[in-house]
């Protein structure tokens, strides 16, 4: 047993915390949030360079073939920085192709997405924000081998950005009737939409699906596999954002632990009051538990199946109750200078808005805990 | 990360499940020997004191090993591993680390064996969550200290058999921390007097202990004058650790949730409420957390780092589920919850354990000095 990183998940984490502070800092973030893609595309080959794209893919398609628990790394640091880019999206398609994709798919996908010459991202929301099964609305018709789609998805992370959608559909009146579909995006009656954002860091917007013809081939998961492979899909995005979470916390933490030392009140800086002291306390606790709660979750995904979605619930949860308090702390704490733009603190607060509900909120996931408790 | 336990640790946790089934016999066919002999045959593994060193008559069980016997016998509702906690989990180790051979040789076997009885002296009635302003003094005169003062809150001392004594024996300038040292006091000696505290529910567990010209040879310091501070605080993490309480909250959450179920509020079951669901969701979720916690710190240990300060924050977590959890219990109840009862009961209770060994308060001032580096408060800071 060994509840810690590999010396080799060590230096991986150095080697993207690096490249991050060295090319992209808080003020780049600025800068490139402002811009037409709203990432960065010399980052993007700079990451795909350094395997980060390919993580996931198995070294026969060009990949890295590594584990969850690896992606757990360098996304606890893309959240710390808060990273604007396609990476997240990107790594769950990767994670769907290389579990449930057939051998064609993975031929023709896989080896793109790794060197980072095609992006991925995932539209299984529509306008009610359903993540269950009665969510999945999106008409999918079968006309002799092809599918047929009509319809709009909503709330697509990197919308704008992505070459490759998955897109959830439904295939038929039973309850379960619903697949996956492999999208390119954009043109053969796919459009798509971005939406303004609070948290640009984190751009989205509406795929609209207008007499898409997908053949058989392009089916990632067919209506008759039921609600077992998007649950599945959902599960990873949850995890995804999760480890996320940690890196924004924690950055959360220093950000506002480092104001607490400098600023001076009451001839004193403010970190000595116990006011101040212990809601931080109280948010260093709130990392270790998610810490504790993603890392096993993501080892779970890389060797123990059946412990995934309860685990990955529960991290899921707690880092959505925990991120919406981090940021609402680190503000408080930092008082007026915490509601200006300038002060990079409120830009963790958009964030925690955003990670808070995706890929389910505390509700949704407390619920499932529940359930799968017995209750 | 890898969760699996390697073969030998299986083939350890099967054995004390083994020793479980042969040798734990249910509440109501124990007889008056049961624990007597439990305790023999615990000392016949080396299970008591388990954690300590083979060279000093310990189990000189691994920390994995150590995880899954405390993990075992919490799920078995098994008793104690062994008589003493207080001996075994905090005086024993410290006696090892800082005792004289003679102080080995006098405490150690009677500590495996089940024959000693420890209380600690460390809180006293103007000390306590700033226990570095103790002043229960020992003076040296020629080769005895003479003690006099008083501690209080302290547990099994009508029973004990001796006492782990923090006591000031210096209070020149700048000593806050410096002045104090550890004695090993035998609770007979002449000027010793404990009163009982009875707690809320009318319990006699703590005492106040008054110490009056009480006089104890030098030989009875533990470690060097002055280095009291540094015994206790190697003393306090041991209190404070405790993988196996996970296993405890567990067992409690299961009792909540079958409260929950045969509950009813305005003639609907209670758990038609989904809040209520997501509630008991939410304790699962961070007793969860809780256990990996405890095997995350016990990993680092495993890599040969000190144990970290995931014990204290085990500790605050403890008390954030101990709180809200009995809370509940007592909103199920209704009117029944002034009513006396085990639930009720333990409703006051358990606010000893979450209090004990450093307030949550204290233990949010431990990580937001120590872990993040803020200020230390006015009022606690040293050379002071």
């Amino acid at each position: 047993m060994d509840f810690g990183f590999s010396d080799e998940q060590e230096l991986l984490r150095e080697q993207i915390a690096k490249v991050l502070a060295d090319e992209s800092p808080l003020l780049e973030v600025r800068r490139v949030i402002e811009g037409p893609t709203a990432y960065s595309l010399d980052l993007w080959k700079r990451l795909a360079e350094m395997g980060v794209t390919g993580l996931l893919v198995p070294e026969t398609f060009g990949g890295a073939g590594l584990g969850w628990v690896d992606l757990v790394v360098v996304l606890e640091e893309t959240g710390r920085s808060l990273l604007p880019s396609p990476l997240l999206s990107h790594n769950l398609v990767v994670a769907a192709l290389c579990e449930i994709g057939s051998e064609a798919q993975r031929q023709k996908w896989l080896p793109r997405l790794a060197e980072g010459s095609a992006i991925g991202a995932v539209a299984l929301l529509e306008a009610d924000d359903d993540m269950s099964t009665t969510g999945v609305g999106l008409a999918g018709l079968a006309r002799g081998d092809d599918w047929v789609l009509e319809g709009e998805k909503h709330f697509v992370s990197d919308v704008e950005a992505a070459d490759l959608f998955i897109v959830s559909f439904r295939g038929g009146s039973g309850a379960e009737e619903v697949g996956l579909a492999l999208v390119e995006g954009e043109g053969r009656g796919v459009s798509v939409k971005g939406i303004p954002r609070l948290d640009r860091t984190k751009p989205a917007g509406t795929l609209e699906l207008d007499g898409v013809v997908l053949s058989s081939s392009e089916i990632l998961s067919a209506p008759s596999a039921g609600f077992g492979p998007i649950a599945r899909l959902g599960d990873l995005g949850a995890l995804a954002v999760s480890a996320e979470t940690i890196g924004v916390m924690e950055a959360i933490l220093a950000l506002t632990a480092q104001y607490a030392k400098e600023r001076v009140q009451f001839g004193s800086p403010i970190g000595r009051f116990q006011g101040v002291k212990h809601p931080l306390a109280e948010l260093h606790l709130d990392i270790e538990c998610l810490k504790s709660l993603v890392y096993y979750a993501a080892w779970a995904l890389d060797a123990s199946p059946a412990e995934v979605p309860a685990s990955v619930a529960k991290a899921k949860a707690w880092a959505a109750e925990a991120v919406t308090r981090a940021g609402i702390t680190g503000i408080q704490l930092h008082g007026a200078v915490g509601y200006t733009e300038e002060y990079d603190i409120q830009l963790y607060l958009k964030r925690s808005k955003w990670a808070r509900p995706a890929f389910g909120d505390e509700v949704h996931h407390y619920d499932r805990v529940a359930e799968m408790g017995g209750l | 990360m890898d969760f699996d336990l390697g073969i030998e640790d299986e083939s350890f946790r099967r054995e004390v499940q083994e020793f479980i089934a042969a040798n734990l016999l249910p509440e109501d066919q124990r007889g008056p020997d049961f624990l007597r002999t439990w305790y023999d045959k615990l000392s016949e593994k080396r299970w008591i004191g388990f954690h300590w060193p083979v060279e000093v008559g310990g189990g000189g069980g691994s920390v994995i090993q150590q995880f899954i016997l405390k993990e075992e016998m919490s799920k078995a509702e098994a008793p104690e591993l062994g008589s003493d906690f207080m001996g075994l989990a905090w005086v024993g180790p410290a006696i090892i680390e800082y005792g004289s051979p003679a102080q080995k040789e006098e405490f150690l076997p009677d500590l495996l064996a089940c024959r000693s009885a420890w209380c600690t002296g460390y809180s006293e009635p103007d000390s306590g969550s700033d226990l570095a302003s103790i002043s229960c003094s020992a003076v040296l005169e020629g080769d005895e200290y003479v003690i006099n003062g008083s501690k209080i809150w302290t547990t099994a001392a009508h029973y004990a058999r001796h006492i782990f004594l923090l006591v000031r024996t210096d209070r020149g300038e700048g000593k806050r921390y410096g002045g104090a040292s550890v004695l090993l006091v035998p609770m007979d000696s002449p000027g010793i007097e404990v009163r009982p505290i009875p707690n809320l529910v009318g319990l006699h567990s703590f005492n106040q202990v008054f110490f009056d010209e009480v006089r104890v040879p030098v030989e009875r310091r533990l470690g060097k004058e002055g280095e009291g501070w540094r015994v206790v605080m190697g003393a306090l993490a041991n209190e404070r650790s405790g993988i196996s309480e996970s296993t405890e909250k567990e067992r409690h959450l299961e009792k909540l949730k079958a409260l929950a179920r045969r509950s009813n509020r305005n003639g609907e079951p209670a758990l038609a409420d989904a809040g209520l669901r997501r509630e008991l969701a939410r304790y699962e979720t961070l007793i969860s957390a809780m256990r990996l916690n405890g095997l995350r710190a016990l990993s680092q240990q495993l890599r040969g780092g000190a144990a970290s300060t995931e014990t204290t924050i085990n500790k605050l977590l403890r008390g954030q589920l101990e709180i809200p959890m009995w809370d509940l219990a007592m909103g199920l109840l209704g009117n029944q919850a002034a009513s006396d009862g085990e639930w009720q009961r333990g409703s006051l209770s358990f606010h000893g354990t979450v209090i004990g060994g450093g307030s949550p308060n204290i233990q949010r001032n431990i990580i937001g000095e120590r872990v993040l580096g803020l200020p230390k408060d006015r009022s606690s800071g040293s050379g002071r």
